[in-house]
């Protein structure tokens, strides 16, 4: 017993000596904190939905080397402070508290699903710290606040965009949902793919719902397999739409899986593998498109990380510029002052699109759709607001 | 009708994969009286161990049965080492400590596993490689069978079989059971009781290790958190068929699979996992003993 109190204490001295050490190592840096400009960004560095946070972290970081080497801002270098939130929205929600009141940003870039940014706006607009979401689709994410941004379109138009092209490019009549009750992008998502197509006179013939982090899913795709559907509106992330695109054909379902900027992940066609070939979905922007802007990121992307950036690197990146650009423009780096000059960012030559922050503080701009082929995602049409 | 019977297959193969963690979970718990919890990250390693020794020898390029085998038999050797050592470093120093000590300690080596693999592998989820792909699809009428999951279902009762002969035909078996009616009693009698616990966790474990791989072909979608919800299913069919009886935890994670898949189709899909859990207090208000478990009287 004795012993092991002893080891106790001395645990308990180890721990109080290591954090002492990190409280001293904060205190020497912060007088340089002057010559550079903390931005933050909270992002699924690991966790299932792993690639979704290290896209969006190399896009970022890519933009930030860029903007460093042309000078920075304001004669300042930018220095990214990363936390990884592993996912859950109550880390992402510490992550952000520890950015505000420890690290002291000026801004936070963050984060890609919108659960996850719905837990950190209100800490950021408490704060009163301007918050760019590179990928949040869902519309309650920018309601949050009045410091609060996105550089990505949201789901009422990215629905539309899949209702329209099922519609009117695949001529389709019967779709059948199946949603990821767990996931508000998924829920919001179907939600408004439901309301257009019906208006554009459409049937919804079935509407099964799943849990993120279910493995089986035929049960929800017998169900729908009686209704027979042309379509299958799957509106989830690519961790779940691997499998399921899987069991669709096991349980008999040929017609093509749709879906929204969540499948964007080459796991999707690792895991789904010929069951996904012939599916649509909605994305930000398409790494075949020619413009000279889209390409020379491509090309400084590949240069970097040895990858194809997908649609999550390219708005980090432009999440990353449309900050810069703003502080650029700000008369000073006051929080109010540089949230004005996001609010007032039209016509950003984004890598995405152009971008042009609405009163709501959203980005208008259009999407496109994209088609499996042979594991590849390429370019089908374009679908303007 | 056509449904219905659609849904009754589908809960079966669930229930089949539920069933193959079921057995090395219940049957730990039957010789030591202790509840694995680290029971499901063996699965996961066993997942693991497979996918990379099939990537490391191209399996996913040739599938074949072959394939299949030698697959299942690293993953089941893995899985038996780590058993070990998981016995030797962790549960072994705790023989003599209170029993809540041990389960403790498997919450802690659940979690650490979970955390190290995380670390090790990395958290995104990777891809299973298709080992084995049997051809064409069966179907009777209308009802679709998965091919794979008829195998699973197949081997899981295979295994139960297995066991049920270690357990009570063998000289391991009968020293098993000795060590699990007293302890003390069976190393009086000169039965090495610490390599019987041994060999206990290490077939439990390789056990976990084969259900990885093919639940790892079934769903090819592996990663490091994929032990947490089938290792507590698993251990609620084990309840449900009575903790320690191996025909039972069969019996249980198939009733659990179809009552899942009638849930999901009927009712709520949301209530899918919630349900494992509904059945588990019921167990435990109305018949703790599960539906096969015979009363034991503890003696003072």
């Amino acid at each position: 017993m004795s012993m092991s109190s002893k080891k106790l204490s001395f645990l308990f001295l180890a721990l109080t000596l290591a954090s002492a050490g990190c409280t001293k190592k904060q205190a020497a840096d912060a007088p340089a904190a002057s010559d550079v400009i903390k931005v933050g960004e909270v992002g699924s560095m690991t966790g299932t939905e792993g690639t979704f946070g290290v896209s969006t972290h190399n896009g970022i970081e890519l933009a930030i080397k860029q903007i460093n080497a042309k000078g920075g801002v304001k004669g300042k270098k930018l220095e990214l402070i990363s936390m990884d939130d592993q996912g859950k929205p109550e880390e992402a929600a510490t992550a952000v508290t520890k950015l505000i009141t420890q690290n002291k940003v000026a801004a936070i870039l963050g984060e890609v699903a919108s659960s996850r940014s719905m837990a950190m706006a209100p800490i950021a607009q408490q704060y009163q710290i301007p918050m760019i979401s590179p990928s949040s689709t869902n519309p309650k994410v920018t309601e949050l606040g009045d410091y609060i941004f996105r550089v990505c379109f949201i789901d009422p138009f990215q629905g539309t965009v899949m209702a329209k092209f099922a519609a009117e490019n695949l001529k389709l009549k019967k779709v059948a949902i199946l949603r990821d009750v767990k996931n508000d992008y998924s829920v919001g998502l179907a939600d408004y793919f439901a309301k257009k197509f019906k208006e554009m006179g459409g049937t919804i013939v079935a509407d099964q719902a799943y849990s993120s982090g279910d493995t089986d899913f035929k049960t929800q795709l017998t169900n729908i397999k009686g209704k027979s559907p042309e379509a299958l509106m799957v509106p989830g992330y690519y961790t779940e739409v691997g499998l399921i695109a899987r069991q669709a054909r096991e349980a008999g379902i040929t017609a093509p899986l749709l879906g929204g900027d969540g499948w964007d992940s080459p796991k999707l066609a690792e895991i789904g593998g010929k069951s996904v070939e012939g599916s649509y979905f909605s994305n930000h922007y398409s790494q075949e498109d020619q413009s000279s802007v889209v390409q020379t990121f491509v090309t400084e992307y590949k240069k970097a990380y040895n990858a194809v950036p997908d649609g999550l690197a390219a708005m980090g990146y432009d999440a990353a510029m449309v900050l810069a650009d703003a502080m650029n423009r700000a008369p000073d780096l006051n929080s109010a002052s540089v949230r004005t000059a996001i609010a007032q960012t039209v016509n950003f030559p984004g890598v995405t699109g152009t971008i042009t922050i609405n009163s709501e503080r959203n980005a208008v701009k259009p999407a496109v759709v994209l088609v499996v082929e042979n594991g590849q995602y390429k370019y089908r049409t374009t679908i303007t607001p | 009708m056509i449904e219905f019977l659609q849904h009754t297959v589908n809960g079966i193969s669930v229930g089949s994969t539920y069933a193959l963690i079921a057995l090395g979970y219940t049957m730990v718990f039957g010789i030591l009286q202790l509840i694995n919890f680290a029971h499901g990250e063996v699965f996961m390693l066993g997942a693991f161990i497979g996918m990379y020794s099939a990537k490391h020898f191209g399996f996913g390029d040739q599938p074949s049965i072959g394939a299949l085998l030698l697959t299942l038999l690293i993953a089941m050797v893995g899985c038996a080492i780590m058993g070990f050592l998981i016995e030797r470093l962790a549960y072994r120093p705790l023989r003599k400590s209170p029993r809540i000590n041990v389960l403790i300690t498997a919450v802690g080596v659940s979690l650490f596993l979970q955390f190290a693999g995380q670390l090790g592998f990395g958290s995104d989820p990777k891809f299973f490689p298709q080992v084995f792909q049997p051809a064409g699809d069966w179907s009777i009428g209308e009802l679709r069978f998965n091919p794979l999951q008829v195998i699973v279902f197949a081997i899981s009762l295979v295994l139960m079989l297995v066991l049920q002969t270690i357990i009570f035909k063998t000289r391991l078996g009968r020293a098993m059971r000795a060590v699990s009616f007293n302890h003390d009693l069976a190393s009086l009698m000169g039965i090495p009781t610490n390599s019987i616990i041994s060999s206990t966790f290490m077939l439990g474990s390789s056990l976990a290790g084969a259900a990885g791989v093919l639940v790892g072909l079934i769903y090819p979608k592996i990663e490091p958190l994929m032990g947490t919800m089938p290792g507590l299913k698993a251990f609620v069919a084990a309840v449900l068929g009575g903790i320690g009886n191996v025909t039972g935890a069969v019996v249980g994670a198939i009733t659990l699979g179809l009552a899942e898949s009638y849930v999901v189709a009927y009712y709520a899909p949301t209530f899918r996992d919630a349900l494992a859990f509904v059945i588990l207090i019921l167990i435990l208000l109305f018949k703790p003993t599960g539906l096969f478990g015979i009363r034991r009287s503890e003696k003072v």
